[in-house]
């Protein structure tokens, strides 16, 4: 009897440890808060960021996370955000992911129970996204992916229905699919495609797929669909069955690391075709690293900064003037994903992660520097349009739109 | 680019330039192998790591592709000198397992070590610049030009320096008797640092072939081309230097048939089930004989 009394006043022996660790901890983070908010009354609400900083595509990493704090920076200089009445300021707490699906699941995790974040903003890559959204979706905690295309992410893979805690801020594989198929056979008159991606990949995998099967409708034929594995650094073979099949454009859908490789090994082995991207192509780091070989193809894009709208162009200037470049589509959705939450934040009834859930999902609309962002009821899948863009003399020239 | 013969051709072209670099990695495998019965799981390392200095020579102090190739085997010879002297030296008496282990953690360290400087995949500018031939049909790009001939040159100097000179003599009788050899007057230790020399040189030329080849570097680059690598070796018969050589000649021929002729995901499976039916039908590889184990 004795026994079970103390046990339903406190917990068996291991508890008491970690009360105490959370106790230290808690103190510790109310001191910090305590030193760094001059005004005694305002009170700090934290937003998660997974981003990928260090693994094979740390370009991408380090603009979203730009972004992210150049949002943060410009909210908090305007007194922070107002939620149910109160004023609170913004602390950004950024994770990195390594580019890891494994890591990806970890870091949300870690936001999520040990940070207690309100919400989380990333990853931007789909394989990191997809695990990041699984743990959002079981914790109940809003998850908004920049950049993350692949349908996984806001589906619940187990019935096919939308997740309930996932957004995204860019538009989805299936449509850049299309769009891209549409493209060349319509403008380019092609007809006939070769496609090589890397099928340990979620984003360039379903990307590869959902072409082949959308230019096939539109009367094109697909010559060659050939794979590599992640981490492949020699195409040749693939690349020499690509040019026996005479195809008129290649279709790349891979990350910029892989296509910079990709590009030079075709053109050092006479492939003259016009090369084709998708929305992964887009990091400056591209045409850097791919020695002139990408000169003249073409890819869809999230946002081109020649066409920019005055919201973006504002955008535009505070990035450039903070950073010393101009943001790609990955600083450019964060920037957008960021916006979302704020709005979120504002219009929720409540500081919890609930509320704020909800009132992400009652947003219709949202003019973002990306374009006007429209949510369907019921989906985190936004509805907008893509651009199709070409690297002209080393740099990246809007070409069309495409409106969905 | 119609006719059949001269895709294959194609192909064949593209499994001398993958098979070239593989040769060069493999021979640091065997001869190593062939002098101390030891299996240097560090080597694959020795090779990224000779990516990184070809990267830095290239960058850093702008040197033109010959002198770059020259301080990288330089360079890559002295690590595999200091790796044997610091790590295995002390070991030449401990089972192999020991030194095996030693090995392995060697590659971690190498490894570890690269990712604190350079956490992030590293783009290496072109050293050369590239030009493509069009023999009837064939892509021939001087890239593939120097690369296989550079490797075939290194691997005849090797294969007269093992055969025709006094330290090649040393080597093999070393290899052949470790302890009578001393006896003779032949100076052991030197001849195993430069038997390391020679191997890890070898890696280096791989490695700054590689980064000339496919121009994305990054610490873990070495592990999956150092296992293939060995694997060569080991087909073709670890121990033997022209063994080597052909089992790396064979690998990156299976590898771009595989891709050439089946979907390109089945690549992997295929060469290490065909390299394992091999190893079944031959032990000691194509040209290793079995040895007598004294007891």
């Amino acid at each position: 009897m004795d026994q079970s009394d103390s046990v339903g006043q406190q917990s068996p022996m291991k508890k008491p440890l970690s009360v105490f660790l959370n106790f230290l901890v808690l103190s510790a983070a109310i001191a910090l808060v305590g030193c760094g908010a001059r005004a005694p009354k305002e009170q700090v609400i934290k937003i998660g960021a997974i981003v990928e900083l260090t693994g094979d595509m740390p370009a991408v990493g380090a603009s979203s996370r730009n972004a992210a704090e150049l949002a943060v920076a410009a909210l908090n200089r305007a007194g922070g955000i107002t939620i149910a009445g109160k004023q609170y300021r913004v602390e950004l707490v950024t994770e990195d992911n390594g580019a890891k699906p494994d890591q990806s699941a970890a870091v949300a995790n870690k936001l999520i129970t040990q940070d207690e974040v309100i919400a989380i903003v990333g990853p931007n890559a789909s394989l990191g996204a997809i695990p990041a959204a699984e743990i959002a979706e079981a914790n109940r905690t809003l998850l908004i992916t920049p950049w993350s295309t692949n349908p996984k992410t806001t589906m619940n893979t187990a019935n096919g229905a939308p997740k309930q805690y996932v957004f995204r801020a860019c538009f989805t594989d299936p449509f850049e699919g299309r769009v891209l198929a549409g493209f060349i056979t319509g403008q380019l008159g092609a007809k006939r495609a070769a496609v090589l991606y890397d099928v340990a990949s979620e984003a360039p995998k379903s990307q590869a797929e959902l072409f082949r099967q959308t230019f096939e409708k539109l009367g094109g034929s697909v010559v060659a669909f050939e794979t590599y594995t992640t981490g492949d650094r020699d195409f040749s073979a693939q690349l020499t069955k690509i040019q026996s099949a005479k195809p008129d454009v290649i279709f790349l859908p891979a990350y910029y690391n892989d296509v910079g490789l990709i590009a030079q090994q075709a053109r050092r082995q006479g492939i003259t075709q016009t090369l084709i991207g998708s929305d992964a192509w887009s990091s400056p780091e591209l045409v850097k690293m791919s020695q002139g070989s990408v000169e003249g193809s073409y890819f869809a894009n999230h946002y081109a900064t020649d066409i920019a709208t005055p919201t973006a162009r504002e955008f535009i200037a505070a990035y450039q003037q903070k950073y010393g470049k101009t943001p790609d589509d990955v600083a450019a959705l964060t920037y957008d994903a960021m916006g979302l939450l704020f709005q979120a934040l504002k219009t929720a009834a409540a500081p919890e992660r609930q509320a704020v859930r909800d009132a992400m999902a009652a947003i219709a609309g949202y003019p973002g520097v990306t374009g006007d962002i429209r949510f369907t009821p019921g989906s985190g899948d936004p509805v907008k349009s893509a651009v199709i863009m070409q690297v002209k003399s080393g740099q990246f020239a809007w070409v069309t739109n495409a409106v969905p | 680019m119609t006719q059949p013969g001269v895709y294959w051709l194609q192909q064949i072209l593209n499994a001398l330039q993958l098979g070239s670099i593989y040769a060069l990695i493999a021979l640091g495998y065997s001869m190593v192998y062939g002098i101390l019965t030891m299996i240097n799981f560090a080597h694959g390392d020795v090779f990224m790591v000779g990516a990184f200095i070809c990267f830095l020579a290239a960058t850093l102090l702008k040197l033109p592709f010959v002198l770059t190739l020259l301080i990288t085997m330089t360079a890559s010879a002295g690590l595999g000198v200091l790796i044997e002297r610091l790590a295995y030296k002390p070991l030449r008496n401990a089972p192999r397992v020991s030194a095996i282990i030693t090995a392995l953690g060697v590659g971690l360290f190498l490894e570890n070590l690269t990712l604190a400087f350079y956490p992030y995949p590293q783009h290496v500018p072109p050293l050369l610049h590239n030009v493509t031939w069009q023999l009837g049909g064939v892509a021939l790009s001087s890239l593939q030009l120097i690369v296989i001939s550079l490797s075939l040159t290194l691997m005849l100097v090797l294969d007269y320096v093992v055969r025709r000179t006094p330290v090649g003599v040393a080597m093999r009788a070393i290899s052949w008797d470790k302890t009578s050899v001393p006896l003779m007057g032949v100076p052991v230790n030197l001849i195993i640092s430069i038997t390391f020399a020679i191997g890890a040189g070898l890696a280096g030329a791989a490695g700054t072939m590689y980064s000339l080849a496919y121009p994305v570097i990054d610490p873990y680059m070495g592990i999956m081309v150092g296992w293939k690598a060995f694997i060569a070796a080991v087909v073709g018969g670890i121990g033997t230097i022209r063994g080597a050589v052909i089992g790396a000649f064979i690998l990156g021929g299976v590898e771009i048939m595989v891709v050439a002729l089946l979907p390109s995901t089945y690549r992997d499976l295929v060469v290490f089930s065909l390299l394992l039916t091999l190893i079944v039908i031959r032990p000691h590889g194509i040209l290793g004989s079995p040895r007598v184990q004294k007891v």
